[in-house]
């Protein structure tokens, strides 16, 4: 794609850090030892084959379940995720698959549920349709109109509400499940362009996809898991679909584990200071690497 | 068109893709796309009373008489406060199939308090009521705690409290409340004087008036689309001028019945509380879908017990009315078609069995439609056996519409 450009480089605050995530359902070990970050303004891809332990991943940052092992860090701070209350409170939010609207409702009432202004104790409407129409504007997003119910909206008009909708808390993270999953064509691009609205607007986007070509559209970094465990690091900049649909499948059992680009590196000492020895290593150099870091 | 230079500001008329509703020709364009994509509204309700109200008319020239409508009116007041609780609880998508049997508890209880033990009648009423509310909170409890269908709920809980009022009323069949009592008064006596049944009217269209003008500047300053001043004026006069001759045939004879203004109002309170408090908003939202409302952070066992509580308590309340119009309670009380009438008339009036839809109102415009057969049947001396086959074809009816707009809807996207 040749709209690299924003994407690589600049310094941005690292926003969440996952270190060594563990989690067993009874025998089955779902995650095993996954490192992971977000920094703001960043569209990180989370990929994998079905059973990578992508959801299960998504579900432990959203407070569904809670990790067996491993740390989750918040703005440098160690916190704890465990419920979806937590995870909405320290600015994580997350649209699943099914999109949970109110079909009932009409676009505003959904946008708000649940977080309603009123004035009084009366809801003011006006303020919120205000507030929507605005929300709505910044994301460049088409709505035929706030006051239809959100039933009458099309696949990518509901997938745009229910993003939205999670911007409503102003959160600082956003995981989106397989948003362009069932979606026409021109309806994943007006999705993929959501995402860019939310990358400019300073919002880190965790973006789980099994469509490589969204991922290679918008994404800035690509994380792999495989079999629950990190398979790879990549920078869209330089990959191809080929080589992360090998790293997904295990072709490359042993992957590149490319550095992230000299640019990155060398963008700003803080940066480099914080993150750059976690920034993308081979699952086999992780050891010892990672010992040397954390102590 | 007086609003439509602020429109621009949140829709942009030139955008084919948005919809937007200008004036009163739009407003009516607007009620025909939704009526064709199976958003009915109240349109089957009126025009099926229409219907029943001609062919009843042409069968019986009194059932259009004055004197016939005002006792029309009280009969709605007491069924249509079960109605408005049923609504309630069909907004959740769940049932209440015992409002009947509460009803009847709740006339026992005023009853034995009221005339033998006694007691001082407001007291009397608090018990009825209470008793009501507690049985409301039984139903949520066990609904929210066990997971049980709120159909096995209630459906042993129309035996349970049939059982109880039996009970409660003991040995004597039949209590008869003191005549004069002012709560049989209210029920049976109190009419508004004409004069001020007519600044009643004027005042109402009045305060309808204010409230949308206030609404509509606000949203204008807004820069949304707003309704202009001109549809305002045309809706509230109409209002006004069906309100004053509503009154004024109605004053042909006794006049206005103070307990139907009484329901009027609890609809009118309820109405505000569903469509202008998040508690209301609430209620639609787990009626559309609970796992969203929950994942919105509603606390939806709040909500399914508030409900239930509030439906059962509205059931006392009818009870207490039903038990001063006939200044009796007896063990029929809240027995036979009372319940079915109830169920009947908010799903006629436009409350989905399927939860989400519907408003406050649904609960008058059935009960009206269910009091209109029921009084028309009588009128004509039929049998009550007629009586019970015919609604229950009605309700069958109204379910049939229900469920095809429910698929026309599906079909049109609309939910």
């Amino acid at each position: 794609m040749s709209m690299t450009h924003p994407r690589v480089g600049r310094a941005r605050e690292r926003v969440l850090t996952v270190r060594g995530i563990g989690k067993r359902f009874g025998a089955v070990r779902a995650l095993t030892d996954v490192d992971f970050w977000v920094n703001e303004g960043e569209v990180v891809a989370l990929v994998g084959d079905n059973g990578a332990g992508k959801s299960t991943l998504v579900k432990v940052l959203a407070g569904v379940h809670s990790p067996d092992a491993g740390v989750i860090e918040f703005d440098g701070e160690s916190v704890h995720i465990d419920t979806p209350a937590d995870a909405q409170e320290l600015g994580i939010a997350t649209v699943f698959q099914d999109l949970a609207l109110c079909d009932n409702l009409d676009v505003v009432a959904n946008l708000w549920l649940g977080q309603e202004l009123v004035s009084g104790s009366t809801l003011d409407e006006v303020d919120m349709e205000e507030r929507t129409w605005t929300l709505l504007r910044e994301l460049s997003a088409k709505i035929p109109s706030v006051r239809v119910p959100v039933a009458s909206l099309s696949g990518g008009q509901r997938q745009t509400v229910a993003i939205a909708r999670s911007l409503i808390g102003d959160p600082r993270i956003i995981i989106l499940d397989e948003p362009t999953a069932a979606l026409g064509v021109a309806q994943t691009a007006e999705v993929l362009n959501l995402i860019e609205r939310l990358r400019e607007r300073g919002h880190g986007v965790i973006l789980i996809s099994h469509n490589m070509a969204d991922v290679m559209a918008v994404a800035d970094r690509v994380v792999v898991l495989r079999l629950g465990r990190n398979n790879g690091v990549y920078n869209v900049a330089d990959i191809t679909s080929e080589t992360l649909i090998a790293a997904i499948t295990g072709a490359v059992d042993f992957p590149i584990g490319r550095r992230m680009p000299e640019p990155r590196a060398a963008e700003s000492p803080a940066d480099s200071a914080v993150g750059g020895a976690e920034i993308i290593r081979m699952p086999s150099a992780r050891r010892s690497r990672g010992r040397e870091d954390d102590a | 068109m007086t609003a439509a230079g602020d429109r621009a500001g949140a829709v942009d008329p030139r955008d084919d893709k948005l919809l937007s509703t200008q004036g009163i020709r739009g407003a009516l364009d607007g009620l025909a796309t939704r009526i064709r994509g199976g958003d009915l509204g109240a349109a089957p309700v009126i025009i099926g009373l229409a219907v029943i109200w001609a062919v009843f008319q042409a069968l019986n020239p009194v059932f259009l008489s004055s004197e016939n409508l005002v006792n029309l009116t009280m009969q709605c007041a007491a069924i249509g406060t079960i109605t408005l609780g049923v609504v309630l609880v069909l907004l959740l998508g769940e049932i209440d199939l015992s409002v009947g049997s509460v009803s009847g508890l709740a006339a026992a209880v005023l009853a034995v308090t009221f005339v033998q033990f006694q007691w001082n009648l407001v007291l009397a009423l608090v018990a009825a009521t209470v008793a009501g509310f507690l049985v409301g909170l039984l139903y949520g409890f066990l609904y929210t705690r066990f997971g049980v269908p709120s159909f096995v709920i209630t459906l042993a809980g129309l035996l349970g409290f049939l059982g109880l009022q039996l009970w409660v009323l003991g040995d004597n069949g039949t209590i008869n409340l003191p005549i004069d009592s002012w709560i049989v008064q209210f029920a049976q006596q109190m009419f508004l004087p004409p004069w001020l049944s007519y600044v009643g009217a004027v005042l109402t269209a009045g305060a309808y008036a204010w409230v949308r003008i206030r609404h509509a500047r606000r949203r204008s300053a807004a820069n949304l689309v707003s309704q202009s001043y001109r549809e305002i004026a045309l809706r509230s006069t109409v209002l006004v001028v069906f309100l004053l001759a509503a009154a004024w045939y109605l004053n042909l004879w006794r006049g206005v019945g103070v307990m139907f203004l009484f329901f009027l109002a609890l609809v009118v309170i309820m109405n505000f509380a569903l469509t202008r408090t998040r508690w209301g908003r609430a209620v639609y939202a787990v009626g559309g879908s609970v796992e969203a409302a929950r994942r919105a952070g509603i606390r939806v066992d709040r909500i399914y017990l508030s409900v239930f509580a509030l439906c059962s308590t509205l059931a006392a309340v009818g009870g207490i009315l039903a038990a001063s119009r006939l200044s009796a309670v007896s063990q029929s009380s809240g027995a036979g078609d009372t319940n079915l009438n109830a169920i009947a008339a908010a799903v006629i009036g436009g409350a989905s069995l399927f939860g989400g839809r519907g408003s406050a109102f649904s609960a008058v415009l059935g009960i009206v439609v269910i009091q209109s057969i029921s009084s028309g049947l009588t009128l004509l001396n039929l049998d009550s056996s007629v009586r019970f086959m015919i609604t229950g074809v009605v309700l069958v009816l109204a379910v049939i519409v229900d469920s095809i707009s429910r698929r026309t809807r599906a079909a049109s996207g609309r939910a």
